[in-house]
């Protein structure tokens, strides 16, 4: 019974991936990180990723924004299809904020210059007015605008992140562990960020973490991955009920409670 | 819980800096018997300050005072750099958090082991090698003789980390300071670790410091929990009562984690009283 959610669905799809292969290096060196890998998500659900270390899950959200170059299947973004070149409209649709946030800000530029150049990249005009917006929509506020990395904490950083990752208002944000690196009082924070936007912005989330209650917490349906496949999509409530049919998601869940 | 391995009274450790003294550690005092004892608090609250400043490992300009740190009635803080090398390692040992770090990564793991073993024994390369082997079984290490000429790349985190415990306990230390061992390992393998731990402290009567930033792990796995704030301990609990805590601060955490069985629209946000942290430090000396 894979793939067959029983909860309410909104009728178009967001994203759509279909028998989805990722593989690094060739020949003798080849590792598929990705094998065969299908699910949908609906225009302003969330839809979680969970799995051990190595089993793929961030290499799928790599795949979608072009950072993983070898791949095959099909990949359909708001219903246009995907090649192996990007185009500029695409990254309008689709952003992504990394796990690590003391590695994905450049440690030079301070926030006005991290938000106004992407601002710039995307050909706003009235960047100074959206710069003040969204570090406002991310509750920092003016007086962090001019601050660079170092200044900032960890949770500052990822909410930075977050306002880099809105500026082009994208549809679709792709978070990989967005909350692995803080501290459980940041974290929920960081959590309860997101979910406003979602509600304000009528966001569609694909969320990565190996941590099935921060899942539970964020997203309606999830998959389950092991060693580069899917073994189970499940809807949330059935996680919670502690409904998995799958062996190992069944193992995953005793073991995280 | 039998007798008392470790006594740390008042331990402060302190950074000068450009704005002047910096406070890690504040005036900590706690015991440890034959027991696992866990330390928890938020990065930046002291949790691994307080084990390194144990073995005396904080660098000058770092400076670390106390009243006492007595390990068998002997004070750490009074012996000589020469005779502190005789207790790291033999009398308490540390696992650090991510064995990548840890391990050289150009020798052998047996090599590793094997030099380790005889830093600490008189013994022969086949001797040595042959209690390698045992060390790495104790661990629940599949393979050993394979595992023995490896290289720490070849391991994944849970056996390199599993590795890194085979090596402390070789010279069978009294106490085990872990500073978040099971942080980079995924959760399956998180409960392999545990239970190996476990059944060192029961099986060889071994004093265990736990420490932390999981609230339930650390409720699920220790005996007793110090919870700490801005380098002061603020409250000190049974772990299976860790959920029943009293201070605000260890509240705002615990409501601060999702959970599968309660789901909840938004999550608690901890609000933090300047008073927390000049309260003075709460005793868990027995």
């Amino acid at each position: 019974m894979v793939g067959r959610p029983k909860c309410e669905r909104p009728v178009v799809n967001m994203l759509e991936i279909d028998n989805l292969n990722v593989w690094f290096g060739k020949h003798r060196d080849r590792v598929d990180a990705v094998k065969g890998a299908s699910f949908t998500v609906g225009q302003g659900e969330s839809f979680g990723l969970v799995g051990e270390s190595g089993s793929g899950k961030s290499t799928i959200l790599r795949a979608i924004t072009g950072l993983a170059p070898l791949w095959s299947g099909g990949m359909i973004v708001d219903g246009q299809p995907l090649d192996h070149r990007r185009k500029r409209a695409f990254f309008k649709t689709v952003q992504m904020v990394f796990q690590d946030p003391y590695a994905s800000l450049h440690p030079r530029h301070s926030v006005d210059q991290v938000l106004g150049e992407t601002l710039h990249l995307h050909g706003f005009s009235d960047i100074d007015a959206r710069v003040v917006k969204l570090l406002d929509d991310v509750g920092l506020g003016q007086k962090f605008r001019f601050r660079y990395p170092h200044q900032l904490s960890g949770g500052q950083r990822q909410r930075v992140a977050i306002a880099r990752a809105l500026a082009p208002e994208p549809h679709l944000l792709l978070l990989d562990e967005p909350t692995s690196a803080l501290d459980v009082s940041v974290q929920a924070e960081i959590l309860n960020l997101l979910v406003d936007l979602r509600a304000s912005r009528g966001l569609t989330y694909l969320m990565v973490s190996h941590d099935l209650s921060v899942v539970g917490h964020m997203c309606d349906r999830l998959a389950v991955m092991k060693d580069g496949e899917i073994v189970e999509v499940l809807a949330v409530d059935a996680l919670r009920a502690m409904k998995a049919s799958h062996p190992y998601s069944k193992h995953l869940l005793e073991a995280s409670l | 819980m039998m007798g008392t391995l470790l006594d740390v009274e008042n331990l402060w450790v302190k950074f000068p800096s450009r704005n002047g003294v910096f406070d890690a550690v504040r005036g900590v005092s706690f015991t440890l018997g034959r027991e696992r004892l866990g330390i928890v608090g938020e990065s930046g609250s002291g949790k691994s300050m307080t084990g390194r400043a144990i073995l005396r490992l904080i660098r000058p300009p770092g400076i670390v005072e106390a009243a006492q740190i007595s390990l068998d009635g002997v004070d750490l803080m009074k012996l000589s750099e020469k005779d502190m090398r005789a207790v790291r390692g033999q009398k308490i040992s540390m696992v650090m958090q991510d064995p990548k770090f840890s391990l050289n990564p150009v020798m052998t793991i047996g090599d590793q082991i094997i030099e380790a073993y005889r830093l600490h024994n008189s013994a022969t390369k086949a001797q040595a090698y042959k209690k390698s082997l045992e060390m790495l079984e104790a661990v629940s290490i599949r393979d050993p003789e394979r595992v023995m000429r490896a290289y720490p790349h070849e391991m994944s985190g849970g056996m390199g980390q599993r590795i890194m415990i085979a090596m402390m306990l070789i010279p069978n230390p009294e106490i085990l300071i872990a500073d978040e061992p099971t942080s980079a390992l995924d959760v399956s393998v998180q409960r392999q670790v545990l239970d190996i731990m476990d059944k060192l402290v029961k099986e060889r009567g071994m004093g265990l410091i736990f420490i932390s930033h999981d609230l339930n792990l650390v409720a699920d796995f220790c005996d007793r929990v110090l919870i700490m704030y801005a380098g002061r301990i603020v409250e000190v609990c049974e772990a299976d009562k860790l959920h029943e805590a009293q201070h605000p601060y260890t509240r705002g955490l615990l409501n601060s984690l999702p959970r599968l069985d309660m789901p909840r629209d938004r999550l608690a946000v901890l609000q933090r009283d300047p008073e927390w942290s000049v309260a003075p430090s709460v005793s868990a000396r027995l």
